[in-house]
């Protein structure tokens, strides 16, 4: 049963994947190549790569493509749902209940500690966005990037969208 | 109306959201509390903890609680599809007829030139959070806070969730000292000046 195995493999990815999409990566991989045998790893790292190249979360476009592959649209949208539901149902529960008792001194004393530590875990991940930039393109562009975004979205207030679509044409044309 | 903007917002976040979901969430947070105002900075503070310290794409996570809070089950249905359908159709598009784009230097360049932006974006993100704590807890528990996770998490290897969840057990169970906090008028009123 091809729709079964599809929700499994994307299933399980979904409910152990800790620290987001990209986190899931390695799941999909063991599903997807070592368990189910669709793809070569060769395959995968090229389907990475694409994905990797467009926008939007990562998970779901694995899930949407390999699902397509295996099942068609049926499969493509088994393979989404795999991957989306079961962690956005807790999410929506847990959020409802915590919302419910919003004005309590004890929630609000919950919110104010884990500030420090999402900031750190923010903080981390521009330094990773960072660093990977610095590896690819080197220093001078990293840093004419980084203070060019900063200017345009912090001091001129233009739209993260323009921001960003500036910075694919600067680099389709610069760093091609 | 409500959903028009909520397939709006998520839309944006979806196509301009380079390098996966994490990427996504200054997107979010600009449209989500700046630009429609369906949430203050703390409860979205709250979506994002919680969103990290549960399993699963981080994106889908955060559209479709807030899209559920917005406009209930279709707002919900509409925010996910709108973060995802785009980037996979675009996904299943190129990949069964262009699957050698990847490749072109001019692809990669793009990718290259949208990481530093997006750290930008992250780290903006991270100053106001640090701004918004000192608020609430001070100076020094603020510090003290965040050196500390980082040193768990980076160093010590401790997983983000579980530091997460530690942190609101003991808020939750551990001595409350914020209980008078909350009834002298004073203290009230000053906290509220901050946030």
């Amino acid at each position: 049963m091809i729709y079964w195995k599809i929700f499994l493999a994307f299933f399980i990815p979904g409910i152990v994947g800790y620290g987001g999409g990209p986190a899931s990566i390695p799941l999909v991989e063991n599903e997807v190549v070592d368990r189910y045998h669709w793809m070569s790893v060769s395959d995968f790292s090229e389907m990475l790569a694409m994905a990797n190249a467009l926008p939007g979360p990562i998970a779901t476009k694995m899930a949407g493509y390999i699902g397509y592959q295996q099942g068609g649209i049926l499969g493509s949208v088994i393979g989404v749902f795999a991957t989306v539901a079961p962690s956005l149902l807790l999410m929506i529960v847990l959020l409802s209940i915590l919302n419910k008792f919003k004005d309590s001194p004890r929630v609000k004393k919950m919110t104010a500690l884990i500030r420090p530590t999402i900031a750190v875990l923010l903080g981390i991940m521009a330094f990773s966005f960072f660093h990977t930039s610095y590896q690819d393109t080197g220093i001078w562009q990293t840093i004419f990037l980084i203070a060019a975004s900063f200017l345009l979205l912090e001091k001129w207030k233009v739209h993260p969208a323009f921001v960003i679509m500036g910075a694919l044409a600067y680099g389709a044309v610069f760093l091609g | 109306m409500t959903q028009w903007h909520l397939f709006l917002a998520f839309f944006r976040v979806g196509i301009f959201g380079y390098g996966g979901g994490p990427a996504s969430i200054p997107l979010v947070q600009k449209e989500v509390v700046d630009k429609y105002k369906w949430m203050d900075h703390e409860e979205f503070a709250g979506v994002l903890a919680l969103g990290n310290s549960l399993p699963g794409p981080i994106a889908t996570k955060m559209a479709g609680y807030i899209g559920y809070r917005v406009s209930g089950l279709l707002g919900m249905i509409n925010a996910v599809l709108a973060t995802i359908l785009p980037t996979i159709v675009f996904m299943i598009v190129l990949l069964t007829f262009l699957a050698s784009m990847s490749n072109r230097p001019w692809v990669q360049g793009m990718t290259s030139a949208v990481v530093p932006v997006v750290g930008v974006m992250l780290a903006v993100l991270t100053f106001d959070f640090l701004k918004k704590a000192k608020g609430g807890l001070g100076w020094m528990v603020t510090v003290a806070l965040a050196v500390s996770s980082l040193l768990l998490m980076e160093w010590a290897g401790l997983h983000p969730g579980l530091l997460i969840a530690g942190l609101l057990l003991y808020a939750l169970f551990g001595p409350m000292k914020q209980e008078q906090k909350g009834e002298n008028p004073d203290l009230a009123i000053h906290e509220k000046g901050q946030s």
